[in-house]
């Protein structure tokens, strides 16, 4: 549920419970304010009415309200002296309503030439059920105003208050780490919005600066690590040459040296690595993958030959991309390469191009492979202990940079389709 | 012949002095700029070894140096960034060729011989090795006048040889010398066995002075016999 209507829904009984109370309060008070004026009215006309008899007398002998509003009967002594001025609701035969009506009566006496009378006075009440009604519609017509007025308002106003807050939210999801330049803040007045701008900004900065070392510590250190290795390789290699060693220590030293240079291939697969994560490879030419391809088949089909796998090339369409030459050759011959190891004895590798795809098919294992961990680094999807695992990282890596989508199915054989688009 | 390396990591240049040293070179050293310059200055090299990235100062100026100076020594520029402007610019400064680091002993010791060769190249580049000729421009090799047919991997790994005549050459140097860089992802350098054993072949059938012998788990080794 977006915000907004979530607070509407609070709002909504917030502001219908507001209502009723203030709608009974309101009532209240107007009621007691119409009943003050009523009665005030009341007294003034005792008045007139008690300064009209010290004139008319004939007003004396008014037994019944009929026409006027007021009535005059001779009571008691006793009972005038008792009484006092007394204000009632009470019914009364209204001719036009032809109902029986709600008045506000006034009951009170005065003397006159020493004779007690009675006095009442009324005065036409308000119908308290119309009244009430009209109130009761009222305010539902207020509740269903307020609530259609929030909603425009909301979506209207708070759309465009929110405006920033989703555009962060926009560029917060398309942010990818490495990838796209910083976030940037959007111009807003509201505190809040600024605030969160800020903070995520610098938490973005914080992470980005981390992971810019991390990357630069990976390749700082397979770079420092790039001549000492060399260099011990080629002192073990001196120190073959000198054959003062028996044939024993010699395979020993062998051995040292084919880990090393494991080693090297490893450390150079992750300097590659970070330096294609890096961009480092700025020289972009038109590569025509025709000529990476017939090139790279060439140096692998003595490689090919010996693990006798059969390599057929189709690669007539022309096919080219705009991309770093070297990076182009990396790419296809990582593809290539495990075409040919990941196969076996009597297997085939088919590479084709066609105007905008280079596909690669081999022969393998008798599964599909997990595509989506098939570009993890150090994912190894065979036993084989010389992979570096490295190899379709990189693969990764490069199509990453370029726009290039790798697509990978098993149709009883393993086809590799890169789609080349710019 | 006389060598200069001018490198400033102690124990790369002790390795590549070492095994120069066993191709029997004169082989002289500097390890900053101000030394280089001064045995620039006071000597004749044959070809020099220059790292491009010294503690005090950039090799790239030694070129400049030379230049002034009106020296013709050869220069390979070994550089540890594999880096295009580098390698134009050096080239363009009278470097005679651009080696990465880190690099194979056997490959330093085929890029020198090219170098030294091209100096001395009196007509007829050639080399002769045991009873083999290898005719380098032509890309021939014979024996006794006969030629070997051979394949372009085939000369290419048997002239590698040839120049690293009598030194281990490790398989890995080898693919990459000759199958090109890519083929460095290529796991295992098995594969190289099946070219040696051509070669071996054809190189028995003409009776070759000139034998491959294997170095278990490292590579090979051309011997004459």
């Amino acid at each position: 549920m977006k915000l907004m209507n979530h607070t509407l829904r609070y709002l909504s009984v917030a502001i219908l419970g507001i209502l009723t109370v203030w709608a009974l309060i309101f009532y209240i008070n107007m009621l007691d304010e119409i009943y003050d004026s009523i009665d005030d009215g009341l007294d003034n006309y005792k008045l007139l009415i008690l300064d009209k008899v010290q004139t008319d007398s004939t007003v004396l002998y008014k037994t019944e309200f009929a026409e006027s509003n007021y009535s005059i009967h001779e009571i008691a002594t006793r009972e005038a002296l008792a009484r006092r001025d007394v204000y009632q609701d009470t019914l009364l035969y209204m001719q036009n309503e032809e109902d029986f009506e709600p008045v506000r009566m006034l009951t009170t006496a005065f003397t006159h030439n020493g004779r007690y009378y009675s006095l009442k006075v009324i005065s036409s009440m308000v119908e308290e059920d119309d009244l009430i009604e009209d109130l009761f519609y009222a305010l539902i017509w207020l509740y269903v105003a307020l609530l259609v007025s929030i909603l425009v308002i909301n979506n209207f106003l708070l759309k465009r208050i929110w405006r920033p807050f989703y555009q962060l939210l926009d560029r917060l999801r398309d942010y990818q780490l490495g990838k796209t330049p910083a976030v940037s803040a959007s111009k807003t007045n509201v505190r809040e919005f600024n605030a969160l701008q800020d903070a995520v900004i610098s938490l973005l900065d914080r992470i980005h600066t981390t992971f810019t070392s991390q990357k630069q510590f990976i390749e700082n250190a397979s770079h420092e690590l790039q001549t000492p290795l060399a260099i011990s390789i080629s002192r073990l290699e001196l120190l073959i040459e000198r054959n003062t060693m028996a044939a024993a220590d010699q395979e020993a030293v062998g051995q040292v040296i084919q880990t090393l240079e494991r080693l090297t291939r490893l450390n150079k697969s992750l300097l590659l690595l970070s330096k294609i994560e890096n961009k480092q490879f700025t020289d972009q030419t038109v590569v025509s993958i025709n000529d990476v391809v017939r090139t790279l088949t060439e140096e692998f089909s003595d490689f090919a030959s010996f693990r006798d796998v059969d390599l057929s090339v189709m690669a007539d369409t022309p096919l080219s991309f705009r991309m770093n030459q070297d990076l182009a050759g990396i790419f296809v011959s990582n593809l290539l390469k495990n075409a040919i190891v990941h196969n076996y004895a009597k297997g085939t590798v088919e590479v084709v191009t066609t105007s905008s795809a280079l596909i690669i098919r081999n022969t393998g294992k008798a599964a599909a492979l997990d595509a989506e961990k098939m570009f993890n680094r150090f994912h190894k999807g065979s036993s084989e202990t010389q992979s570096t695992g490295l190899g379709l990282a990189i693969v990764k890596a490069i199509a990453d940079v370029y726009g290039i989508a790798i697509a990978y199915s098993f149709t009883g054989k393993h086809e590799m389709t890169v789609r080349f688009s710019s | 012949m006389k060598l200069l390396v001018i490198e400033d990591e102690p124990e790369l240049l002790k390795v590549v002095e070492d095994s120069l040293r066993m191709e029997n070179f004169v082989v002289e050293t500097a390890s900053t700029y101000a030394m280089a310059l001064e045995k620039i200055g006071a000597y004749d090299y044959d070809c020099i070894l220059l790292d491009i990235m010294l503690p005090d100062g950039n090799g790239m100026d030694l070129l400049t140096v030379l230049k002034q100076q009106g020296k013709s020594e050869n220069v390979i520029i070994v550089s540890a960034k594999d880096s295009l402007d580098d390698k134009l610019q050096g080239l363009n400064l009278g470097a005679d060729d651009y080696l990465t680091k880190p690099f194979h002993i056997a490959e330093l010791n085929a890029r020198v011989k090219s170098v030294l060769r091209r100096k001395a190249f009196d007509g007829k580049n050639t080399i002769v090795c045991g009873n083999l000729t290898v005719d380098l421009q032509g890309r021939t090799v014979s024996i006794g006048g006969h030629a070997l047919s051979l394949n372009r991997k085939e000369f290419d790994v048997l002239l590698y040889f040839v120049v690293n005549k009598d030194r281990l050459v490790n398989k890995t140097s080898l693919a990459e010398h000759v199958w090109g860089d890519h083929i460095d992802q290529a796991d295992d350098f098995e594969f190289i066995y099946s070219q040696i054993k051509n070669l071996r072949k054809k190189l028995k059938d003409h009776d070759a002075g000139v034998e491959i012998q294997a170095v278990y788990g490292v590579g090979y080794k051309l011997v004459v016999v």
